[in-house]
C-alpha cells in the first residue's frame, strides 16, 4: 500500500490541508481528495485539456503535475471561480451559443478561455482559435466556442467601461 | 399533413434557438459523470492485455499479484467462464456472416494487441495497476493477419481455426446488366480508394461501476452508455440474472458517437467481478486502452467504376469493397452493418439505374471494429463523389453541374434506389441551388483562377449526400437482435402543474432533453421553464431503443409529442369536469385553462391542487389520470432519409503538403428543425470528425500488428486553430411519415465532409495532374502525388 504524505495548500482561496500518495496527480487529488469533479481526465497525457486548471495564476495540464508538487501554491479550479466577473460571462455565452455538448471539456476550455481573455482581451478570430488549440472538443465544430469567447471578451469590456 | 398541431399559447417552441439548461449546469462544472460519482466501499479493476496480436496462452503466473496489499481479485478468462456466458456478433438478417464465440477476458489465445487477458481488482486504481504488473503471462507468439490482401490469401494463418478462413461475410448487390452498360458506355472512370482505421476517440473514456447486491441478486450499472436497456439486456442474459435485476443508469455521457453502444470484454468483466466480489467495482479505460479498445471503424478498400454517358449521365457503377473488422464481429450489432450500408449507399443521389457491389469483410489481429457515427456513408460518399468528379473532369462539365444532371428530381419520389434503399422525398436539387448561391460560386471559381496563376492553389470540392436515420426494426430486430425499435414516454403532472417527462431516448450532448422539453411544452400548452426531462435510467423510464444512428429526434420526438397530446387531453377533461364545461370547449394555452373566449379560467396549480389533494370535490367515481404512457414505431419506411450537400473551400501548399482549410458550407434537409441552435453546432460537430477523417485521424499497426498511435500525440485530432468556419444552411422537407415531420442529423456532418475534402484537394491539384484517394490526406502522401517526395 502507498505511503501518504501531507499536502498544504490554497485550494479556491482555502487553505486545506490533505493527505496524498506521491504518485497521486494534482488533478485525481482534486477530483479524488478534494471532490472537485468539474475538473475531468481525459488522456492522462497532457494533451487534451480536459483536466486545466490555474496554479499561481497560470493554466497547468492537472494530469502532468504531482498533488505533492502544489505544496504551498495557490490551485484553482472551475469551481473556485464561480463568483469571477470574467468565469461568468464566459458560462453565460457558452450556455447561450450551446458552446459545448457533452460538457467534458468544458471546464478545461472555459479556464483556457478565460486565461486567453486575462492576457488578451481584445482577441482576434484566429487569435481565439489559436489559443484554444491545446484543448480538444470532440462534440461541437469549435465554431460555437470561439463565437462564445468572442462573445464574453466584448461583454467583459462593456462591463469593464 | 397540414394539420395545425401546435396551440396558439405554445407556438414557436418547435423550431426555436433554445439554448440547453444543461449546457448552463456543465459550464458550472456541475457534470456527473461516472467517474465523478462516489460509492462506499470501491473496488477498481485494471487489465493485463496482450502485448501480442495473435498469440497462443501458454500460462498465467497470478501468485504475486494476489500477494499485493490492497489487490482483492486476480481472475483469468477461465476464471469468469462460470459467471458469464460468451457471446456471438451474428444476426439473422446478414445470411453467412460468422464469428467466433468471445468471453471477458482471452482464453487460450489472444487476438489483438490490447485485448484483456488477466482482471485485477484492487482498493484503487493505481493498486490494481501495481497487481497487473505482477501478473505473469507466457505466450507463443502466432503469426498476426493484418493486412487485407494477407488475410484472404490461400493458405494464410486464420484468425480462428474452427471458422476455417478469415471471410467473415460476403455480400453481393446486382441489378443485372452492369458489364453490358460498361462496354457500351462513352466514359469509364475508375479509381482505388483507401479509408484509414480511426477511432471515436471520446474525451470521456469509456466507464462504468457495477454495484452487484449479493442479498437479492440486483446488479446496478453505472454506465457511460447510449443504450441503457440494450445493456440491461446483455448483461441481465449474459450473467445469468433475471431482466427486472438489471438496472443500468447512464449519467452524464462525455461523449459517444456510436462507440459507447457495443459489449466490451472489460464491462462484461467489471459486472462479473461485482457479482463474485459482491462490492461495487470500477472501470474506467485510460487513454492507451481507449485506443486498444474503444471499437475502431472503417478501414476500407474500395475499387470502383463508374459509367458515365457523353451528357454525363451517370449509367452505372460497380464496386468491390473489402474491409477489416478485427478478430470478431462486435456483439450485438456485428461488424457486417458498415461494409453493408457502404456498398448500399453508393451513387445514392442519383439517377443511377446500374449497379454492382460487392463487400467482403475479413478478421484481422487488430482491434475489433464497428458502428462509429455515420456508418459506412463517408465510404460510400468518397467513392460516389470522387468518381462524379472525375468524370465531370473528363466531360469538361462543372462539378455542380454534373451533380444537377444526375440527382434524382422532385417527379421521381418516392424513389428506390438500385441497392433497395427507398427515399420518401429529398431536395437534392434545392440544396444544391441554395449551397451554390451561400457560398458565391462563381466569385470563387473566378478567384482560384486568378490565384492560381499567381501560384497559389486553392480548390473547391463538393459531395452531395443521402443519410440514414429514424432506423425501424428492419435495422436489428428482424435479425434477431434485443435492440428496442420503438420508444417510450411516460409523462406526468405534478401537483405544482409542472411536468415531468421520463422518455428511453438518451442524451449525450446533442440535446435530447431540451428538444424533447419543447416537443412536451408546445403540445401540451405549458410553458418551456415548467418541463422537467429524465432519460437514461431502466428503472424510471419506459423501454425503448435510445440514441444512435439519428433516432433520437426522429423517433423520441413523436414519442414525447403522443404522450404530451394524450396528458393535454387528460388534463382538459379534469378542467372540463371541475369547471362543469365540455372539454372541447377548453385549451391549455400557457400553463392554464382557458376558455373558448380565451379568457383564463384555471391555471395547472390549481386544478392539480383540485385533482391531487381534493378529489373529494369531484363527482363521485372520477379519477383524474394525470399520468400518461405512450409509445410510438417508426412508421412507413424502414428509415427515414435526410439529404444534402457539402463543400469544402482550401488551400494546399505544394511545398510543404499541408492544407489549410478556409470555408466549409453544408445545406442539409432533415425535415422540421425543431432547434436550428442545436442542429447547427450537431452538423458542424460531424463535419469536424469528418474534417479528421480527411486530413489527420489514422489508426496504424506495425508489421507485428502493435498499435503504434496510442496517445492522443500520435492520433492526431481536429483542433480549434485548423478548423474552418461551418457555414450551415437548412432546406426543410419535413418527413410525412412521422407527425413531427423532423429527420435525424447526427450522421450528416461525417458523412460527407472527407469527400468535399477529398474532391477539394484534387481540384486545388489539378494542374499538376496530381490526384489522391487515400485518407487522411497528409502532407506526406500530398506530397508524393505531387511526385516531390
Amino acid at each position: 500500500m502507498d505511503s501518504l504524505f501531507p499536502l498544504t495548500l490554497r485550494l479556491n482561496g482555502q487553505q486545506v490541508r490533505h493527505e496524498v500518495t506521491q504518485r497521486t496527480t494534482l488533478a485525481e487529488f482534486l477530483r479524488q481528495t478534494a471532490g472537485l469533479t468539474a475538473t475531468h481526465i481525459g488522456c492522462e497525457h497532457g494533451v487534451c485539456g480536459a483536466c486545466t486548471v490555474m496554479v499561481d495564476g497560470r493554466i497547468v495540464r492537472g494530469c502532468l503535475m504531482f498533488a505533492l508538487q502544489a505544496e504551498g501554491a495557490e490551485v484553482t479550479t472551475l469551481e473556485g471561480l464561480a463568483q469571477d466577473a470574467a468565469m461568468q460571462a464566459l458560462q453565460k455565452r457558452f450556455h447561450e451559443h450551446n458552446a459545448l455538448q457533452c460538457g467534458f471539456c468544458t471546464s478545461g476550455m472555459l479556464i483556457t478561455a478565460r486565461a486567453l481573455l486575462e492576457d488578451n482581451p481584445r482577441p482576434s478570430r484566429d487569435q481565439v482559435r489559436e489559443h484554444l488549440s491545446g484543448n480538444y472538443c470532440r462534440c461541437t465544430g469549435y465554431q460555437a466556442i470561439v463565437e462564445a469567447t468572442l462573445g464574453a471578451a466584448g461583454d467583459i469590456e462593456e462591463g469593464a467601461a | 399533413m397540414t394539420e395545425q398541431r401546435t396551440l396558439p399559447g405554445a407556438a414557436g417552441l418547435v423550431g426555436s434557438r433554445l439554448p440547453r439548461e444543461a449546457a448552463r449546469r456543465h459550464a458550472r462544472g456541475g457534470g456527473r459523470f461516472v467517474d465523478d460519482i462516489a460509492f462506499a466501499r470501491l473496488a477498481h479493476v485494471a487489465f493485463v492485455r496482450s502485448p501480442y496480436a495473435h498469440a497462443r496462452i501458454t500460462g498465467i503466473e497470478t501468485a504475486a499479484a494476489r500477494a499485493l496489499p490492497g489487490v482483492l481479485a486476480v481472475v483469468t478468462g477461465e476464471d469468469l467462464k462460470p459467471l458469464c456466458h460468451p457471446w456471438v456478433g451474428v444476426l439473422n438478417h446478414f445470411p453467412g456472416l460468422k464469428s467466433a464465440p468471445q468471453y471477458p477476458l482471452a482464453i487460450d489465445a489472444a487476438r489483438w494487441n490490447g485485448e484483456p487477458v488477466v482482471a485485477v481488482v484492487a482498493e484503487s486504481r493505481a493498486l490494481a495497476e501495481d497487481g497487473a504488473d505482477l501478473v505473469e503471462v507466457s505466450y507463443e507468439p502466432l503469426p498476426p493477419v493484418l493486412d487485407l490482401d494477407a488475410a484472404q490469401a490461400p493458405g494464410a494463418p486464420v484468425v480462428h481455426p474452427d471458422l476455417e478462413d478469415n471471410l467473415a461475410f460476403a455480400l453481393e448487390l446486382d441489378t443485372g446488366g452492369v458489364e453490358a452498360v460498361f462496354a457500351e458506355a462513352a466514359l469509364v472512370v475508375e479509381d482505388e480508394f483507401r479509408f484509414g482505421r480511426h477511432t471515436a476517440l471520446t474525451l470521456e473514456p469509456r466507464s462504468l461501476v457495477a454495484d452487484f447486491d449479493p442479498a437479492l441478486r440486483q446488479l446496478t450499472v453505472h454506465h457511460a452508455t447510449q443504450t441503457p436497456f440494450q445493456m440491461q439486456d446483455v448483461y441481465a442474459r449474459h450473467l445469468g440474472l433475471e431482466e427486472a435485476d438489471v438496472r443500468v443508469v447512464a449519467p452524464d455521457v462525455g461523449g459517444s458517437f456510436g462507440m459507447k453502444l457495443h459489449v466490451y470484454g472489460e464491462e462484461m468483466a467489471t459486472c462479473a467481478l461485482s457479482v463474485l466480489l459482491g462490492r461495487p467495482v470500477k472501470f474506467v479505460a485510460d487513454r492507451l486502452e481507449s485506443f486498444q479498445t474503444d471499437i475502431h471503424a472503417r478501414d476500407h478498400r474500395v475499387r470502383a467504376r463508374m459509367a458515365v454517358s457523353e451528357e454525363g449521365e451517370i449509367l452505372a457503377m460497380d464496386v468491390v469493397d473489402e474491409t477489416g473488422i478485427g478478430p470478431y464481429s462486435v456483439y450485438p450489432r456485428t461488424s457486417a452493418v458498415e461494409g453493408n450500408q457502404a456498398i448500399r449507399l453508393m451513387g445514392g443521389p442519383y439517377r443511377m439505374p446500374a449497379y454492382r457491389g460487392r463487400l467482403k469483410v475479413v478478421f484481422q489481429n487488430k482491434t475489433p471494429m464497428c458502428q462509429y457515427r455515420a456508418v459506412g456513408h463517408p465510404v460510400a460518399c468518397a467513392v460516389t463523389e470522387g468518381l462524379v468528379d472525375k468524370a465531370a473532369a473528363r466531360l469538361g462539365l462543372d462539378p455542380l453541374e454534373m451533380r444537377r444532371r444526375n440527382v434524382v428530381t422532385q417527379d421521381m419520389y418516392p424513389h428506390r434506389s438500385p441497392t433497395g434503399y427507398m427515399f420518401e422525398r429529398l431536395s437534392h436539387e434545392e440544396c444544391a441551388a441554395r449551397i451554390e448561391q451561400m457560398m458565391g460560386y462563381a466569385r470563387l471559381r473566378d478567384e482560384q483562377a486568378e490565384l492560381r496563376a499567381r501560384g497559389i492553389h486553392r480548390g473547391i470540392g463538393f459531395a452531395t449526400f443521402i443519410e440514414i436515420t429514424n432506423p425501424g426494426p428492419a435495422f436489428y430486430g428482424v435479425g434477431g437482435a434485443r435492440i428496442s425499435a420503438q420508444d417510450g414516454c411516460v409523462m406526468k403532472m405534478e401537483p405544482s402543474g409542472q411536468i415531468r417527462v421520463d422518455v428511453s431516448v438518451t442524451e449525450q450532448g446533442q440535446g435530447t432533453e431540451t428538444i424533447m422539453a419543447q416537443i412536451a411544452a408546445t403540445h401540451l400548452g405549458v410553458p418551456l421553464s415548467d418541463v422537467r426531462v429524465y432519460t437514461g435510467d431502466t428503472r424510471s423510464s419506459p423501454y425503448g431503443g435510445a440514441t444512435w444512428a439519428s433516432r433520437g429526434a426522429g423517433v423520441g420526438g413523436p414519442t414525447v409529442m403522443k404522450t404530451a397530446q394524450a396528458l393535454r387531453d387528460n388534463i382538459l377533461d379534469v378542467a372540463a369536469t371541475i369547471l362543469q364545461a365540455r372539454p372541447e370547449e377548453l385549451a391549455l394555452r400557457d400553463g392554464c385553462i382557458v376558455d373558448a373566449a380565451g379568457s383564463v379560467r384555471m391555471d395547472l396549480a390549481e386544478l392539480g391542487r383540485i385533482a391531487y389533494f381534493r378529489p373529494d370535490t369531484l363527482p363521485a367515481d372520477y379519477h383524474p389520470e394525470l399520468t400518461v404512457a405512450r409509445h410510438y414505431v417508426p412508421q412507413g419506411y424502414p428509415f427515414a432519409f435526410t439529404n444534402g450537400i457539402q463543400a469544402s473551400h482550401l488551400e494546399v501548399d505544394t511545398e510543404t503538403g499541408l492544407v489549410r482549410l478556409l470555408d466549409h458550407w453544408v445545406v442539409e434537409d432533415c425535415g422540421t428543425v425543431i432547434n436550428p441552435l442545436l442542429v447547427d453546432e450537431q452538423v458542424r460537430g460531424g463535419v469536424v470528425q469528418g474534417l479528421g477523417a480527411a486530413l489527420f485521424e489514422e489508426v496504424l499497426y506495425n508489421s507485428e500488428g502493435a498499435l503504434t498511435t496510442a496517445t492522443m500525440a500520435d492520433y492526431l485530432a481536429p483542433m480549434a486553430g485548423e478548423m474552418p468556419d461551418i457555414h450551415v444552411g437548412h432546406v426543410v422537407t419535413p418527413t410525412l411519415t412521422s407527425p413531427l415531420g423532423a429527420k435525424g442529423v447526427g450522421e450528416a456532418g461525417t458523412a460527407a465532409a472527407p469527400a468535399a475534402v477529398m474532391n477539394a484537394i484534387n481540384d486545388a491539384l489539378s494542374p499538376f495532374g496530381a490526384e489522391l484517394r487515400q485518407m487522411p490526406f497528409t502532407p506526406e502522401r500530398i506530397l508524393a502525388a505531387l511526385g516531390k517526395i
